[in-house]
């Protein structure tokens, strides 16, 4: 800490801060451009300008950028000197000269930073009288939206895309007053990141372009905090809602986990909730009924029936549990694939019954080595893949610490570490996009990416078993991955359910836990397949084939299926076969899909919009999302549909509750791995001042015309029975519970950078801590129990391929797909990726067919040639439309 | 007088070989200085009061004593030959003519900081150099001064050329580094200073030709005699330029602190027959205007600030009665404006702003307020406000015009037309 004086008062501030840092996290109104609170200062627009003085007796001081110097103790500046207000006010005034009047017309007008310090400086009158500057805007794809007469220059997007994120394809070109943001030409953006420039952009040169479909202004927004459902890490979202359907998703800050950015997939999946299609009424035997009806005559059904319930991984631990009470513990499935299933609990044990603990992004981010095994990161878990990019960066900046360049320094940062990267070790299928950070690469069999993690686990403690026989190569591929790892103070090892092989999550697990043995800081983190799926395993329940043979050895008829299309977990013909034996098929859900089809009844359940749930990441942290809004149709959460089944069925478990909390309270008590779920958020009865948090800004406008054409009168507002938040504009205005902000603002902060108000310092955890529960960590004086199976080395058998997924960040995830922007960014046919080896052995080139025969079923694919994928593998992309239904991995015999 | 640079060039103007260079005693001080420990190189440098001809005045011994000298290499030293100052012509003389020179001046600055690796960052447009240059390296390899083990002395330096794009930010050093890397020319922040973090985030040092130039002399004769050639307090000789409308432009190497008069009215040979005297840039575009009472200031660092401007390169810009003192600054903020490399808000918005101002007072469209704005302007883009010293620059000469024109800018306001002969106007 050190003491600063501004304006002559004295305050403590963070030593290792630059002077703009410490004057935002003392909640002061400095006006800034281009520094980024994760990407550092550069000195660019030269708004942040303060006056810094000598000592006391200095009266006329310096004009200094306050993101360009160090706070120093007794330092002494001035924010309030008429010189520095001056020129502050200069620097609008010279972004004006060129900057459009077209505010109103903005999708970012009122919510803009460069709106919002215009204001703060006090700019009003223009003095430029010349023409302004005019360019071309690109075609940048479905995602972002270009302007680029807007651009005040402030080179944060490209210092985001290129320097953050590692983007390729986009850059500054140009120079003078005609510098230009952009692509080379016309194309889509190629980043997995590049929704986060919407955010970044302190105007309204990148826009959400899927927001500008069905534009609001944001104000007018009805908001909730929720959690990202399309991937298992659990990045916090803001999801906003206007006249019944969701329109757009902002990041919501968590310090812990996503930060202050956001994957496409996060931020553009959304649409499925919108998207036809969409499961809205109620439906029996293709009959459309009402609520009630359905609901009596789910009541006769269950009365005779021998009922199973099938859960599912994207649904909440809510939904999940209240199905578990309707049907009785021993009915209750998991809706997974054994493999996923089995990988899901072993997860749990590891990370639970080791001793090493599983990092949060955040501390991914300051990890000073990584080791990946069998995880095509950007594809399956993006945001993890965006830590551990800046994890590449930790050792370098080790020595940038010694030439005495701050952190801040971002520029001179990257120019003093230049392409230098720490140990970054990657064993994967194929190539991935993060290999460019890697010091060793190894592409292999998923048994012979876990025999080199035994390898270098072996190498770092010797209680590992050695790989036997291992090749001299490969032994010296794992004496470099080991050192580099025993280099290093906290390495990371990354693994997870991609591969779909729990000895690769064992060998994972091994090389952690020797680093632990060596007294290192080591972390591991294992990846899920969904956003629930560590919430699922859990909570117990059997496997899937437990549920298909209950039905097909007749002790069960009935299959209540929940939030799940069983294809994608089981395969075809099992699948086919079990639906077609249930006397009756239950399905609660929103998407359609193919295991909708074969329902007798249908269910409208809520998305995560429309609903009220927890989610457990993969790191074990329960996130709560809240309602965004009430839909006006019959869709409700499942577990609120399961409760009004449960109670019609006089369920006396399920009797005792009413509400959300009730849920959350009794899985708190009855499930022993998810004890304290219920102190995550404030009771719904949390008030301040005898007020809700609202959902709507102040701002919100035509509340009382939007619904004029219908009836004049305003309709009352639907209350939460759920939470403390309230479906208005009315309610406390001061900062809310950190677990529960519907929305970022405050008093001259439109945009989202008034998230600086929501810090306890910048960079640093929300006020009032971080929301969230992580409910795994090693128990105390845990040993590493180290797992000893060696698998045997892959062998190719002829005429046949080792059948592996591999994911698509666009297009393996069920719900996000159906978003029509990232449908368009799907790949367009389901593929088989081979060696250029065995297509030439096999006579195929790129594009030709080939056929697979699995479980006795023939799929015709197309042939993606790939140089790195092992001879004898074959890779097909997870949940693509018109892929093989089917568990994965198997071996497919290749048919001519 | 002593004309130590450049005394031994050819009539015709065509470079010195390497032989005929070594035959003037070429290369004697680099034998000397391998034989030194490169903190007394460093120190007799520092004692010779050599200052940075590139235009900052920066004691060159002092500015190589923030290399860390035990850093691990590579370390570079690079010339600042990207000579791209609006009037100033004075390293082109030593880049085409006497390139050994620079080279032996690169190899001790190299030995000085313990650098292996160097380039001569060269202007485009100077293409008989980069052939003169790129000759007297291979010839400079050939002879063993240059490579592995110079002189027996287990000493190594590489040398490069790099011929820029013609970008004048290039000359700013940290955007010429930035550009040798293959970056965009935009300058950086400083700390870190490029002794710390240079190319490639190495440690470097940049030094200019003709400063360079004046280190083989220096070793060879000590720094006493350096001091001594001057006529003041800056030690050694400059060359000294002028342009203009003078009898005959041109440069010479004369003791620092010469006066602006002599080098006008001897050297230049005067004013052009029926043309008054009516200002002067000291030391190219980027410095304020010296006017008639002026004429007596001694041209080195000290006396010229002292004078309200900077000694700069030492190339003087003159300008005449007849030609319009808007449109001869319009001109030069127009250079300025399109060179503004864009990074900072001041220099890429305000520059543009200040043009377009002087094109509307140039052509009858000013208004009275104009001025207010261009004052402030000159003080809105001073130092410390901008990201480099570009735009700082870019306001000594119209912030300076203000002041001694004024008149002229306040008559084209209010004629609402430039009275200037416009066939007589200059380009700079």
């Amino acid at each position: 800490m050190a003491t600063l004086y501004i304006d002559n008062q004295p305050h403590e501030v963070n030593s290792g801060h630059n002077l703009l840092e410490a004057c935002l996290s003392l909640g002061l109104d400095l006006p800034y451009f281009c520094w980024h609170p994760a990407m550092g200062s550069v000195g660019a627009c030269r708004q942040c300008a303060i006056k810094v003085y000598k000592d006391e007796n200095d009266k006329k001081g310096r004009l200094i950028m306050s993101c360009m110097e160090p706070v120093t103790n007794n330092q002494r500046i001035s924010v309030a000197d008429t010189e520095a207000k001056e020129f502050r006010e200069e620097v609008i005034g010279w972004l004006m000269t060129n900057h459009p009047h077209d505010c109103a017309v903005c999708d970012e007008g009122g919510s803009c930073h460069l709106q919002d310090m215009t204001v703060m400086t006090g700019h009003a009158y223009r003095k430029f009288r010349y023409k302004k500057r005019t360019h071309t805007n690109q075609d940048l794809g479905p995602f972002i939206n270009h302007e680029m007469n807007r651009c005040i220059q402030c080179y944060r997007c490209v210092r985001f895309y290129k320097d953050y994120a590692g983007g390729k394809d986009f850059d500054v070109f140009a120079s003078r007053n005609k510098v230009y943001f952009g692509r080379q030409e016309d194309g889509v953006l190629e980043s997995e990141f590049s929704g986060n420039l919407a955010e970044v952009c302190p105007t309204g040169v990148f826009t959400d372009k899927t927001l500008k479909q069905h534009y609001t202004r944001k104000w007018d927004l009805t908001m909730a905090p929720s959690i990202c459902q399309h991937c298992s890490l659990g990045c916090n979202i803001i999801a906003g809602e206007r006249y019944g359907s969701l329109r757009m998703i902002g990041n919501r800050y968590h310090g812990e986990v996503n930060g202050y950015f956001i994957c496409d997939r996060g931020r553009f999946g959304y649409e499925f909730v919108n998207a036809p299609g969409r499961v809205r009424q109620p439906i029996m035997n293709g009959q459309v009924i009402g609520r009630k009806e359905v609901l009596q005559e789910i009541n006769r059904l269950l009365k005779e029936a021998k009922v199973i319930g099938i859960g599912s991984p994207r649904a909440s631990i809510q939904s999940n549990f209240a199905l578990k009470a309707l049907v009785g513990k021993n009915n209750f499935y998991h809706g997974v694939s054994e493999s996923e299933h089995d990988m899901a609990e072993l997860a749990i044990r590891i990370l639970k019954e080791g001793p090493v603990r599983t990092p949060s992004l955040k501390e991914v981010e300051s990890c000073d080595a990584v080791f990946i095994l069998g995880e095509d990161l950007t594809n399956s878990s993006p945001m993890l893949a965006l830590a551990v990019r800046q994890a590449a960066r930790v050792q370098p900046m080790n020595e940038v610490a010694k030439a005495n360049i701050p952190e801040w320094n971002d520029a001179a940062v990257r120019e003093f570490v230049q392409d230098k990267n720490g140990p970054f070790f990657s064993a994967t299928i194929h190539d991935t996009k993060l290999d460019e950070l890697a010091s060793e690469k190894y592409y292999a069999a998923p048994d012979d990416i876990a025999r080199l993690g035994f390898a270098v686990a072996h190498r770092i403690d010797s209680a590992v078993p050695d790989v036997p026989n291992y090749p001299e190569e490969l032994k010296q591929l794992a004496d470099r991955i080991a050192s580099g790892l025993l280099q290093s103070e906290n390495p990371v090892v990354i693994s997870g359910v991609s591969s779909e092989s729990e000895t690769v999550m064992r060998a994972a697990a091994n090389v952690a836990w020797a680093l632990h043995s060596k007294k290192k800081k080591a972390g591991l983190v294992l990846t899920m397949l969904e956003c629930n799926s560590l919430g699922l395993a859990m909570m117990g329940g059997g496997k899937l084939d437990g549920a298909f043979n209950a039905v097909l050895n007749g002790h069960a008829d009935t299959a209540i299926i929940m939030e799940n299309d069983l294809y994608r977990h089981g395969s075809f013909a099992t699948v086919d076969k079990f639906l077609k034996t249930c006397k009756q098929v239950i399905v609660l859900e929103h998407t359609p899909h193919a295991t909708l089809k074969k329902a007798h009844v249908i269910i409208p359940a809520g998305t995560f919009a429309e609903s009220d749930g927890m989610l457990i990441n993969n790191e074990g942290r329960a996130q709560r999302f809240f309602q965004v809004y009430e839909s006006t149709e019959v869709i409700q959460e499942s577990w609120r549909w399961l409760l009004n089944m449960g109670i019609n069925a006089g369920n006396e478990h399920m009797s005792q509750w009413k509400n959300f909390e009730d849920i959350t309270k009794a899985i708190a008590q009855e499930e022993e791995f998810l004890k304290g779920v219920d102190t995550i958020t404030p009771p719904s009865s949390f008030r301040v001042a005898g007020q809700r948090i609202p959902r709507e800004p102040h701002r919100y406008s035509g509340r009382t015309a939007m619904n004029a054409n219908i009836n004049v009168s305003e309709p009352k507002p639907p209350e939460d029975p759920d939470s403390s938040l309230s479906y208005t504009m009315e309610g406390y205005r001061g900062l809310a519970p950190s677990s529960m902000i519907p929305f970022f603002w405050s008093p001259g902060w439109n945009s989202v950078q008034s998230v600086n108000k929501y810090q306890n310092e910048i960079g640093a955890s929300l006020k009032g801590g971080d929301p969230g529960l992580r409910l795994i960590e090693p128990e105390p004086g845990a040993v590493a129990n180290y797992f000893s199976t060696v698998p045997e080395v892959f062998q190719p058998i002829a005429d046949h391929f080792w059948l592996v997924w591999t994911h698509h960040i666009f297009g393996s995830e069920e719900l996000s797909k159906r978003s029509p922007s990232v449908a368009q960014r799907m790949p367009q046919h389901p593929y088989a990726m081979i060696n250029p080896k065995d297509a030439e052995q096999q006579k195929v080139n790129e594009g030709d067919k080939i056929s697979f025969e699995v479980e006795k079923h023939v799929y015709v694919l197309m042939v993606k040639l790939n140089n790195t994928i092992p001879s004898g593998v074959a890779a097909l992309p997870y949940g693509l439309e018109g892929m093989p239904s089917t568990e994965l991995p198997g071996w497919g015999i290749l048919k001519r | 007088m002593e004309r130590p640079l450049t005394q031994h060039l050819r009539k015709d103007n065509k470079p010195l070989s390497l032989k005929e260079y070594e035959q003037v005693g070429g290369y004697q001080a680099l034998r000397k200085v391998v034989k030194m420990s490169p903190q007394e190189v460093q120190a007799l440098v520092k004692d010779s009061n050599l200052k940075g001809r590139g235009g900052a005045g920066f004691s060159t011994g002092l500015k190589w004593s923030f290399v860390p000298m035990n850093a691990p290499k590579p370390k570079y030293l690079v010339a600042n030959a990207d000579e791209m100052e609006p009037g100033t012509f004075k390293d082109r003389i030593l880049l085409e003519q006497t390139p050994h020179q620079l080279i032996e001046g690169m190899i001790i600055a190299a030995f000085a900081i313990q650098a292996d690796q160097s380039f001569v960052f060269l202007r485009w447009a100077y293409k008989t150099a980069a052939q003169t240059i790129l000759q007297a390296i291979h010839e400079a390899e050939a002879a063993g001064y240059l490579g592995k083990n110079i002189l027996g002395s287990g000493f190594d330096l590489h040398m490069h050329l790099h011929t820029g794009v013609g970008r004048y930010m290039c000359g700013e050093e940290t955007a010429l580094l930035n550009s040798l890397e293959g970056k965009r020319a935009t300058p950086r922040a400083k700390p870190p200073f490029p002794q710390v973090s240079g190319l490639f985030g190495r440690p470097t040092i940049v030094n200019n030709v003709e400063t360079l130039c004046c280190l083989p002399h220096i070793v060879s004769h000590g720094a006493e005699w350096f001091k001594k050639l001057s006529l003041t307090q800056d030690a050694g000789t400059k060359i000294y330029g002028v342009s203009g409308k003078v009898k005959k432009p041109g440069a010479w190497e004369l003791p620092m602190g010469v006066t602006l008069r002599e080098l006008i009215e001897e050297h230049a040979g005067g004013m052009q027959d029926g043309l008054k005297f009516r200002g002067a840039l000291p030391g190219g575009a980027s410095t304020d205007f010296l006017v008639e009472e002026h004429l007596d200031v001694k041209m080195d660092f000290a006396g010229v600030a002292a004078a309200g401007s900077r000694l700069g390169t030492g190339t003087v810009v003159v300008l005449d009665d007849k030609t319009c003192p808007v449109g001869f600054v319009k001109n030069l903020e127009h250079f300025f404006a399109q060179e503004s490399c864009g990074f900072c808000t001041p220099c890429r918005e305000g520059l543009p702003w200040i043009e377009k101002i002087l094109d509307s007072i140039d052509n009858g469209d000013g208004r009275p307020e104009d001025l207010k704005l261009l004052e402030a302007h000159t003080k809105l883009l001073g130092p410390g406000n901008t990201f480099c010293a570009l735009a700082p620059g870019a306001m000594e000469p119209l912030q300076s015009a203000l002041k001694y024109f004024r008149e002229d800018f306040e008559k084209h306001i209010n004629e609402k037309q430039c009275t200037y002969s416009k066939i007589m106007s200059t380009a700079v």
